[in-house]
């Protein structure tokens, strides 16, 4: 495949400037904690609302069959429910989709 | 050293490697799935750690790098990737109070870069101020490893099946649920917040005319939506300890 790198070093540019930029200035300019009670929360709320949005419905198109990315997500689903470890919860998603396509090319 | 503050064990660069060594695991098997990822979408192994080394931050550089490869615009990528990371600023204003105020200009500049959830969550449960030795010892082996595993995750797709290869595409979203359903099993408002956000990204992934839109401004839109619906129907009271993401 044939890589545009100006188009990629700019972009890997500017997402680690996005990303250093909200770490770095809070640490070195403000020493005092936010006040408003909304862009608090807000912020608070946040990571989670970026995560389920990325996950859904992104996983279900993840692996080669859907049936496989089903079971995959009822595993992690179940599993995290019960406060499983990332990579126990991780593994044992992937380990559901291999069986169930293995299955899958036998019928 | 604020020997008035301290009651556990001092807040040594010793110390802080070892508390960063369930960090670095952690992150060696994330950053795999990203290696992966990134290989995957047509990334070259160096390509792929660069990006880890520089924005060591799970699903920032997921997103970006998705959009990246997806030809997207470059004004796209970083509104997109700033919103994911604006949780940071909160994060290290929190640090900031933490810290050893003595801690120098230097230090703050490159410490920052390290400031994942993960180094952030450890930071806080410390007892005392934060001196710079204890935070570069908790940094410096996640680090390591993020980039470590990044570079194991792209070298060996090529050697993996294809069965195996299209398993482990689930990995990484196996992680998100991870991160995201505990604490929504305990708040209500965070299970809303998330139900609420995979709800919208659903309609916009399978709605007509919705579905036109790519995929970072739909991350964007749910962020800004469901996480602002939170906010106001469900004020934080304590921001330290409902901010802590996983």
């Amino acid at each position: 495949m044939q890589l545009n790198y100006p188009y990629i070093f700019a972009a890997i540019l500017i997402m680690a400037l996005v990303t250093y930029l909200p770490r770095m200035l809070p640490l070195v300019l403000f020493r005092k904690k936010i006040q408003n009670t909304f862009i608090r929360s807000f912020l608070g709320y946040v990571p989670y609302a970026v995560l389920a949005a990325m996950t859904f419905p992104a996983i279900l198109s993840s692996t080669s069959l859907i049936i496989s990315a089903v079971a995959g997500l009822i595993v992690a689903l179940i599993l995290s429910y019960f406060g499983k470890g990332l990579l126990t919860v991780a593994l044992s998603a992937t380990a559901a989709v291999w069986i169930v396509e293995q299955f899958i090319r036998l019928i | 050293m604020n020997q008035n503050l301290s009651v556990g064990p001092a807040l040594s660069f010793r110390k802080g490697l070892r508390d960063g060594i369930p960090i670095c695991l952690g992150y060696i098997s994330v950053s795999f799935a990203f290696g992966m990822m990134a290989v995957e979408s047509g990334l070259p192994v160096w390509v792929a750690v660069l990006i880890s080394m520089t924005n060591v931050t799970s699903s920032g550089q997921v997103a970006g790098t998705t959009l990246m490869m997806a030809g997207g615009s470059l004004l796209e990528i970083g509104i997109t990737t700033f919103v994911i990371n604006i949780r940071y600023m909160l994060m290290s204003l929190s640090l900031s109070q933490k810290l050893d105020s003595r801690m120098s200009l230097f230090f703050r500049l490159t410490l920052s870069h390290g400031n994942t959830d993960e180094i952030f969550a450890v930071a806080m449960q410390q007892r005392g101020k934060i001196p710079a030795p204890y935070l570069g010892g908790l940094i410096l082996l996640p680090y390591i490893g993020w980039a470590l595993g990044t570079f194991l995750g792209a070298a060996m797709t090529e050697i993996l099946s294809v069965s195996l290869r299209s398993a482990l595409g689930i990995a990484i979203y196996g992680m998100f649920l991870a991160i995201i359903i505990p604490p929504s099993r305990k708040s209500r408002p965070i299970l809303i917040t998330v139900l609420l956000a995979a709800f919208i990204s659903c309609a916009f992934s399978y709605l007509p005319v919705l579905n036109r839109l790519s995929g970072g401004w739909v991350i964007i839109i749910c962020a800004v939506l469901a996480a602002g619906f939170a906010a106001w129907k469900f004020p934080m009271k304590d921001p330290e300890e409902e901010t802590v993401c996983s």
